[in-house]
């Protein structure tokens, strides 16, 4: 989403060696497989292209990609809206009565926003308290820890490679499996209230505690996405050139002045890039949170997309009117935060 | 890549300057909280249902070793017992009687003692319980999870690189009106997540009539903007010479994009499958949304399940988790360096 022109530098060793590695596993016989797919194929296409001729090909290449993201992507980006102003309980766009505005006013209706027992969609509104909680304080720590991380492992250090490896890692892991490990430690009987009861203190139920809850949501999901983060910022600080610092270090600067300086204006780009990407993220979050807490307890970390999945899937009546419109709001405020990102990034490349 | 100074140079003169000891206490700090919690679910997962549910627990899978003696049916658990004189001994338990045990030596069934329970420790050794592995493997559909999500991710990224790279090479190697309408499209999707558009392409794929098919999971995120842009990027550095001279000795333009394009752009499609591997191998709210049959669950699902159900038996979670670790683990220690570079440059992932 930010820098795509760096890809070019791709040519790795590791993945010529992964490719010949496959290729001799595949062997032979896959070579001659795909070469016979190929000459098969090649036989349409030819008369295609004497049809239309070479650089109308072009389309040709192109359809497919584009057949896939009208068919799952565009197509349904409209059905959405239609669905948000229609009612009653059947999947099929005909079958269901246009209702105007009615699900956006039955979702808004609200006696004050900030007290989702007001409201009368309250798990809606609950969804977007804790959604705004999580995000807030997600991306405080998530930039904070992410920062620390990045500036420490660009210094001087033995074992950068290693080190930059382990707090990466967490990020090939799926949803599941980070919910999992961390709903194992933390369960009562748990790593961590044995740590605790070693030192004298008392078993907590975490995932009965909201307060609890909420903290370890946010903590897992810093823990599991921290590494991503870190490199964005990893990048941007190795880009800066070290002239600055060697000019730094003649005048004897301190080192919190060059930090203040030099490195963080410099890396502002990254910061921004990061800032954004964890708000678009935490406003969309559900795997790691419903997975380890389920949304509890109660509703203290039902979040919006674990509201929208479940009224148009998980709950007795089907509601795919109500979960459309409310994906038309979450839709709306990603394509602000996108839009503020473009405008950042926009504006900083220009000056 | 030249490691740059951060702060200052003092280091460089072999003196420490306290952020260089904060900065090992950080990381060190670090490895523990990053690495731990996936050590602790491996050992976890060799563990007996019996020592999971001991509190505190154990460090490693230690079980209580036992011993068949004669003149018993069953084995008997052993302990170390000290004796009234004082002496320790290994025996076996028979049976217990409120804080009395009946032990049994080993060696000679003859003699029997009675022991206070509190004098009596376990004796324990190593044990990898394996059968947490291949048990739910036999009783339970993982293996069928297993399947599913293999089938899922192989298919998924070879149409993911078959069609992404078609369009990346349409839009790298031709000029054609209506260019940068394509692009436009491309970055367009880029900002509609699956989490917003959910009800309608559920909508879309049961007029598909594929609802609860593992091709409901494959196709709908087969285009990605992500792979069209990181090959679009790699071919334009691609010489073009090489597609003329092609294109002089009567190349079709199909023959080009897969006898000299595709080739030469190997080292990107590599990133891209190992990106769409990890994608789709950890892909979690759309499969969940879209099966419902437990036969067309995959891993991620699958263990999902497992987890809500209200008895959760944690040895066979915790073991069949690392099994999903596994592809994970494999891309993580051969190509770390390589995704980590990847994701640095192109900020996506």
């Amino acid at each position: 989403m930010s820098d795509l022109s760096g890809s070019t530098e791709l040519q790795g060793a590791p993945a010529a060696s992964l490719l010949s590695v496959l290729r001799r596993a595949g062997g032979a016989t896959l070579d001659a497989g795909l070469d016979t797919v190929s000459r098969l194929i090649d036989i349409p296409m030819r008369l295609l292209q004497r049809l239309i001729g070479e650089r109308r090909m072009a389309y040709v290449f192109l359809l497919p990609n584009l057949a896939f993201f009208s068919l799952f992507v565009f197509v349904p980006l409209v059905i959405n809206l239609v669905f948000s102003f229609t009612g009653g309980e059947s999947l099929f766009p005909s079958q269901r009565p246009y209702v105007g505005t009615d699900q956006y006013a039955y979702l808004f209706d609200c006696g004050s926003y900030f007290d989702p027992a007001s409201c009368r969609v309250d798990h809606f509104w609950r969804g977007v308290a804790n959604t705004l909680r999580f995000t807030v304080f997600q991306l405080v720590s998530m930039v904070t820890f992410s920062l620390v991380t990045a500036l420490i492992l660009n210094m001087r250090i033995r074992g950068r490679g290693f080190f930059r490896a382990v707090y990466f890692f967490p990020v090939l892991l799926s949803p599941v499996v980070v919910a999992l490990v961390w709903k194992w430690i933390l369960q009562r009987d748990g790593l961590l209230n044995a740590g605790l009861t070693m030192i004298g203190g008392q078993k907590i139920l975490f995932f009965v505690d909201p307060t609890w809850a909420m903290f370890w949501s946010v903590f897992v999901s810093v823990w599991a996405h921290m590494g991503f983060y870190t490199l964005i910022l990893l990048a941007g600080l190795q880009a800066i050139p070290s002239e600055l610092y060697e000019a730094a270090e003649m005048d004897a600067t301190p080192r919190w002045r060059v930090l203040w300086r030099i490195t963080l204006p410099l890396l502002w780009p990254n910061l921004i890039v990061v800032i954004v990407l964890a708000l678009i993220r935490g406003v969309q979050t559900f795997d790691e949170v419903f997975v380890l807490t389920g949304g509890g307890p109660g509703t203290a970390t039902l979040m919006i997309v674990q509201y929208i999945y479940e009224t148009a899937f998980a709950s007795q009546v089907q509601n795919f009117g109500l979960a459309a419109a409310a994906s038309v709001v979450l839709g709306v405020v990603l394509f602000l935060l996108t839009l503020a990102q473009l405008t950042l990034t926009r504006r900083r490349g220009a000056s | 890549m030249r490691p740059i100074q951060l702060l200052s140079a003092r280091h460089r003169a072999g003196r420490w300057h306290w952020t260089d000891i904060a900065a090992y206490a950080y990381l060190a700090l670090g490895v523990v909280l990053m690495f731990a919690p996936v050590v602790w679910l491996v050992l976890s997962s060799f563990k007996t249902q019996a020592s999971l549910l001991e509190f505190p627990p154990k460090l490693l899978p230690l079980s209580q070793q036992e011993v068949r003696v004669q003149g018993f049916p069953q084995p008997l658990p052993l302990f170390a017992a000290t004796l009234d004189n004082g002496e320790r001994r290994e025996l076996a338990q028979v049976r217990r009687i409120g804080l009395i045990a009946q032990m049994v030596d080993p060696a000679d069934p003859k003699q029997q003692y009675r022991v206070p329970t509190a004098r009596l420790v376990a004796v324990r050794h190593l044990s990898f319980a394996t059968s947490n592995y291949t048990e739910p493997l036999q009783k339970f559909a993982f293996t069928r999870y297993l399947w599913n999500s293999v089938f899922v991710t192989v298919i998924a990224t070879l149409i993911t690189l078959l069609i992404n790279s078609m369009a990346a090479y349409a839009l790298s190697i031709y000029e054609f009106r209506g260019k940068t309408i394509a692009m436009l499209i491309v970055i367009g999707t880029l900002m509609i997540p699956i989490t917003i558009i959910l009800v309608p392409v559920y909508l879309v794929v049961t007029k598909l009539g594929l609802v609860n098919s593992l091709w409901a999971v494959i196709l709908p995120g087969a285009a990605t903007p992500t792979g069209v842009f990181l090959l679009r990027q790699y071919m334009l550095t691609l010489p073009r010479d090489l597609i003329e001279a092609a294109r002089m000795d009567k190349a079709s333009e199909w023959q080009i994009y897969w006898r000299i394009v595709m080739p030469l752009a190997a080292p990107a499609l590599a990133v891209l499958a190992i990106f769409s591997v990890m994608w789709r191998w950890n892909e979690f709210l759309w499969p969940l949304a879209v099966l419902t049959r437990t036969e067309s669950f995959t891993l991620q699902i699958g263990l999902n399940a497992f987890q809500g159900e209200l008895q959760t038996q944690w040895n066979y979670l915790l073991a069949m988790t690392v099994v999903s670790l596994i592809p994970v683990a494999l891309v993580f220690v051969f190509l770390q360096r390589f995704i980590a570079t990847g994701i640095a440059n192109t900020g996506m992932k």
